[in-house]
């Protein structure tokens, strides 16, 4: 099992970050998305892996550690509200100048065809 | 009476749903409750200030669960000198706000402040690493809204860049609290500073880790070279007074390193030695060039305050990476200069750019109001650059003697004196440029009028001059304070043991004293 975490925690970074590099809005959110994901499992991970156990102090003499999935949830709703703060902006930007270049360079080219005065 | 430490993030915490649920659409009420709030703020910080100014520990425990299982805020003399510099300069940013109207061209501004305010505020005081995750969402989300309040296309396109570096900057937060959590079992500061003395010698790959990836998330936030990418075009673009805000921010980071490699990992620590000498050093000095370059080249006046933010970072983060208690008095004694003078820089760049319309670095006819606006931007370029007499002065000679007490340190005398040499050179030929070769030319009497700036905006901008005169003619007082502070931080016994020690619900303590008084 530690071997199948580890190594999809590890796709899924090396899979967020090649997104991530992209530069093109699309894909950094999608990339961004999958780098959120390897993390919660990083952090789940992070209480050690304890399978069929109860996460609370009970009779039982093997327990989950509680707190991961409590600082998961945390991470789950913040990097969720966030990804849906950067579509929207990524959107207005998109429609806004018709480029989805994250890239000062190729942006500044591309408004340089349009011909507007690159201020 | 402890409750009071709370108060600087309930405050705004309370203030922001108001405007917004009852001042939505009267802007004079919402100006009028923001400038309150913020002053009550500053009366919060003064009172925390005094309070913990004798050097005691804060504490406060919300719902009086103990540490490490509940959540505290502590206020110690660096974390309260931060809110009362973060609340003075909030106080000027509104004023100016106001003033120039910024805040009636889009929609939430003060509501969006005062979160931003409330997150700031909260990174400072927190005891506990993730709360320092969540507070630091809570800015910086409040911030994407202010980066691109009043909209405009450049502004969205800088937004974007800044609100997914600083996604990829939380991602990689979240693993290195995974990674600190996974080897110490504990997020709590003071808690985790106990357990990392008890890693084993060769078991320590996971907190080097853990180390690593801590100093590259505050590295983000500081601005530190090569982390600076998002830094140049998220505060040229970002609206002014939200510009002069962030100079708050980049001092987060700052605040986040001290706070974390004083206690956590110090510098004597084996697990992580050579952290700051060996990789910190550099790439401070690199900031240092980097920034100072980048005022040489800057062909646009708000790029070029940029730049300088990155330098004085720079010059921030070598008094930090010297670490020793000197080097850091320093070094906070240079924040709050460099927190100052970069607020009044970005916000005399606004007041260039009303009556010019583009701030690229070439001749036009003078803007109005000149002879002034003139007058500010050289107060604030001596400070900035490092002149005498002004305080930039004065830190920059403190960083350096602590330098040269620590001995072969040619590299970092070297690069200072350079890169101020470079930053002069910069700001001189800007400031020729928009104020002295402007007089050739001839300006249309009618929309020099009309582009005037607001008196209010003079207020708010002379404001943090006078704030930074202040702290030059009272440099000795401050570095006693500052003094003092590096000496609390270097021995955190008295943090640690006020956070683990003081009884709470469940804690054994606790239950002792309840017994004791049946």
């Amino acid at each position: 099992m530690e071997f199948l975490v580890a190594s999809a925690i590890g796709v899924m970074t090396a899979g967020g970050l090649y997104m991530v590099m992209r530069l093109r809005t699309f894909p950094v959110i999608l990339g961004v998305s999958l780098l959120t994901y390897a993390v919660n499992v990083f952090l789940f991970a992070s209480g050690r892996l304890t399978t069929a156990a109860p996460p609370i102090l009970s009779d039982a003499t093997v327990y989950t550690d509680p707190l991961p999935q409590a600082l998961v949830l945390t991470a789950i709703v913040i990097s969720f509200g966030m990804t849906a703060v950067v579509v929207m902006i990524a959107l207005g930007a998109f429609l806004g100048t018709d480029d989805d270049h994250i890239d000062d360079e190729h942006a500044e080219k591309a408004q340089a065809e349009r011909g507007e005065d690159a201020t | 009476m402890m409750h009071w430490l709370i108060l600087p993030i309930i405050l705004p915490a309370f203030i922001a749903p108001f405007i917004i649920l009852a001042a939505r659409y009267h802007m004079g009420i919402q100006r009028v409750v923001s400038v309150g709030g913020t002053l009550g703020m500053i009366a919060v910080a003064i009172g925390l200030v005094l309070e913990t100014s004798d050097g005691t520990v804060m504490l406060y425990q919300a719902g009086d669960w103990a540490a490490p299982f509940g959540i505290v805020l502590v206020g110690d003399r660096l974390s309260t000198m931060m809110v009362l510099l973060m609340a003075l300069l909030a106080l000027c940013v509104l004023l100016y706000s106001i003033g120039s109207k910024w805040d009636e061209r889009g929609r939430h501004f003060h509501v969006l402040f005062q979160f931003q305010l409330m997150g700031i505020a909260g990174a400072f005081l927190t005891g506990d690493l993730f709360n320092l995750f969540v507070f630091f969402e809570i800015l910086l989300i409040a911030s994407y809204g202010l980066m691109i309040h009043a909209g405009g296309n450049a502004r969205l396109r800088a937004g974007v860049q800044y609100v997914l570096f600083n996604l990829l900057g939380s991602t990689l937060f979240l693993f290195a609290l995974g990674a600190l959590y996974a080897e110490t079992g504990s997020l709590n500061m003071a808690d985790v500073a106990q357990r990392v003395l008890s890693v084993s010698a060769d078991e320590t790959v996971g907190i080097r880790v853990a180390a690593v990836l801590l100093l590259l998330v505050f590295a983000i936030k500081a601005a530190i070279v090569p982390l600076h990418f998002w830094l140049p075009s998220s505060y040229a673009e970002a609206p002014a007074p939200v510009a002069a805000l962030f100079a708050i921010m980049t001092k987060v980071g700052a605040y986040a390193i001290i706070r974390v490699y004083t206690m956590i990992f110090p510098v004597d620590l084996e697990v992580t030695s050579g952290l700051h000498d060996t990789y910190l050093l550099p790439v401070a000095l690199l900031s240092l060039a980097v920034g100072a370059v980048g005022v040489l080249a800057a062909k646009k006046l708000d790029r070029l305050v940029a730049f300088a933010v990155i330098s004085s970072m720079g010059m921030v983060m070598v008094g930090v990476a010297l670490f020793t208690e000197e080097s850091i008095a320093s070094a906070l004694y240079y924040i709050v200069h460099s927190t100052l003078a970069a607020g009044a820089l970005f916000l005399i760049v606004d007041l260039v750019r009303q009556s010019r319309g583009d701030l690229g670095l070439r001749v036009h006819a003078p803007v109005a109001g000149a002879a002034l606006i003139a007058g500010l931007f050289m107060v604030a370029a001596i400070a900035m650059t490092g002149l005498p007499p002004l305080s930039g002065f004065i830190g920059k000679l403190m960083i350096l003697n602590a330098a040269f007490d620590e001995g072969p340190n040619t590299w970092v005398w070297a690069l200072v004196l350079g890169c101020s040499l470079i930053s002069i050179v910069g700001f001189a030929r800007a400031g020729s440029i928009l104020f002295w070769k402007a007089q050739a030319e001839d300006a249309p009497a009618a929309d020099h009028e009309r582009n005037a700036p607001a008196a209010l905006s003079y207020v708010a901008v002379g404001g943090l001059l006078t704030m930074l005169v202040l702290h030059t003619a009272f440099a000795g007082r401050m570095y006693d304070y500052t003094t003092a502070t590096a000496a609390q931080l270097f021995a955190p016994d008295d943090y640690i043991s006020t956070v683990l020690e003081t009884p709470g619900k469940l804690s054994d303590n606790w239950n002792a004293k309840k017994e004791k008084d049946q």
